[in-house]
């Protein structure tokens, strides 16, 4: 069993942070993975995304061209992006940011306003995390014990006290029904 | 010790300094600036020297003059950059000197790219600057491997007096994986060699690579290549992957070798006896693990994000008594493992 993840958004929006996290939980449920960034000039100039495989076998390329999840945070990503999910994937998308949709009918797409949601719950910042809960929701990918180590891994210890915080949008994003 | 995920490019600064390197001298450049910035932030701490110097030229003469008193030494930079030091790795080499060079490479020729790219294959085997001389070259696949390759560097480059390089690419540096490191290695190795102050104790050593008198300079390069025949005979490594019985065997290094991988096994699955042979060390090129797998194969696909340049090493290394195809991209392309599967079946893997 394989997993191959796209995240992608602009810079700021946290996601390779958001990356990351899948990685590390991955990685603490023993799985191999791997972790690959954008870092040609479009990380210069606004869109960033990253490519994460989490395996049971080694991973061989660790370049995402068909993902089977799929995280935009804005316009641009989606567009370039909607059309390479494998049939029967899921898409997680910020509509608070992406103000378009998707005919495709042989994938799941999951409409968060996620930027919203994370202003009105005093989570400035934290949308990249709303949509992380709710991808955890939506394949189970991994349980919350999980979800809640690998960011303990991934916050750096000058900011540990926002754990909480993450928390709380992880299972904010696991709630949302819309 | 738990795996951590850590990123190529800073997995490498990070073994380097447990592998008991003191110094590092470079000059910034993209897909390898991570090693630099790691190093600025942690090498001090662990009693070691980062200095980033006003350019490559002078960062590799100062990897020449570090390593001339017997301490343990490194550069790392991406391709345009390498060139720009070649003429001083020639002159480590011709002064028998170790040290270790990391080449993170991207597009060329020129500036070229920032992407991944194994276009400078035939620099880094055949011709890092002027003169007879050879690298040691390590071809890594993953970061695991960047950590284990670059203590094994840094022992071998001592033990044959000679600088050793890691040939990555793009991919490698900026990739993250599970990473494990060895334990710190605490023994210094014996350099009597050294220029380090004699102290009226012995004779001074002398660091050079001028020979003016020709007879001299043959019998410098003829000891120096008697080594090189050493290590030809015990420093060449591959992995052989599902070679015993492979009909078509590809051969490819580094990322591009993870690609190749997946294709063969996606042929497998296809009942196509699909095998890879994935160099660790280009030099001295696995010509013995080539010819294993040549007494099954009955063609060889040579895989690489190039032009095509370590292509005639495996051709020489079978005297061309096989068939040697060639597939690549180039410029900062990627192959995706269906691309390569479509070449396995041209060949006739769906016989």
């Amino acid at each position: 069993m394989t997993n191959e993840i796209i995240l992608a958004g602009f810079g700021g929006q946290g996601i390779l942070f958001a990356g990351k996290a899948l990685a590390y939980g991955g990685l603490i449920d023993n799985k191999e993975v791997s972790w690959l960034p954008s870092y040609g000039p479009e990380m210069r100039g606004g869109t960033c995304n990253c490519s994460i495989c989490i395996s049971d076998e080694p991973v061989g390329s660790p370049l995402v061209n068909e993902p089977d999840i799929l995280v935009v945070m804005n316009t641009p990503s989606f567009e370039k992006f909607i059309g390479t999910v494998k049939a029967g994937g899921k898409v997680f998308v910020d509509s608070t940011m992406v103000d378009v949709t998707t005919d495709r009918k042989d994938v799941d797409v999951y409409y968060l306003p996620a930027t919203q949601m994370a202003t009105d719950n005093d989570l400035g910042g934290m949308a990249n995390i709303i949509l992380l809960g709710k991808l955890i929701k939506e394949t189970g990918i991994f349980d919350l014990d999980t979800t809640e180590k690998a960011m303990g891994k991934c916050i750096p210890p000058k900011k540990a006290n926002l754990l909480g915080a993450n928390m709380t949008a992880v299972k904010l994003g696991m709630e949302y029904n819309g | 010790m738990e795996r951590k995920l850590m990123k190529g490019n800073e997995a490498l600064a990070e073994a380097a300094i447990r592998a008991g390197c003191k110094c590092f001298f470079g000059y910034p450049i993209t897909p390898q600036t991570e090693i630099s910035a790691y190093l600025a932030k942690n090498f001090a701490k662990a009693g070691g020297l980062f200095l980033q110097a006003e350019s490559e030229i002078a960062a590799i003469n100062m990897v020449l003059g570090a390593s001339s008193t017997g301490t343990r030494v490194m550069t790392s930079s991406s391709s345009p950059g390498i060139s720009l030091k070649s003429e001083g790795i020639s002159y480590i080499a011709g002064s028998d000197l170790p040290c270790v060079i990391i080449n993170v490479q991207r597009g060329g020729p020129g500036l070229g790219g920032i992407q991944p790219s194994q276009a400078d294959y035939w620099q880094a085997t055949k011709a890092l600057g002027h003169g007879d001389f050879q690298l040691l070259v390590y071809a890594p696949a993953s970061v695991q491997e960047m950590v284990d390759m670059i203590g094994n560097a840094f022992d071998k480059a001592d033990e044959y007096r000679m600088p050793a390089m890691i040939l990555a690419d793009g991919f490698l540096g900026q990739m993250m994986e599970p990473v494990e490191f060895p334990e710190a290695k605490q023994t210094a190795v014996e350099k009597p060699w050294a220029a380090n102050g004699h102290k009226n104790a012995r004779k001074h050593n002398i660091i050079n690579s001028l020979y003016l008198k020709p007879d001299e300079l043959e019998n410098n390069v003829i000891e120096r290549y008697k080594r090189y025949d050493i290590i030809k005979e015990k420093e060449a490594d591959a992995e052989m992957y599902r070679t015993e019985d492979a009909e078509i065997t590809l051969v490819a290094y580094g990322a591009t070798a993870r690609v190749a991988k997946s294709a063969v096994n996606m042929a497998r699955d296809m009942g196509i006896k699909a095998g890879l042979v994935r160099p660790k060390t280009l030099w001295p090129f696995p010509v013995k693990q080539i010819n294993e797998a040549a007494k099954t194969a009955e063609k060889f696909l040579v895989v690489e994000m190039s032009m095509g340049q370590m292509i005639d090493d495996v051709k020489l290394a079978i005297n061309c008594s096989k068939p040697v195809e060639f597939m690549g991209r180039t410029g900062g392309m990627i192959m995706k493992p269906a691309d390569i599967l479509e070449e396995i079946k041209k060949l006739g893997g769906n016989k």
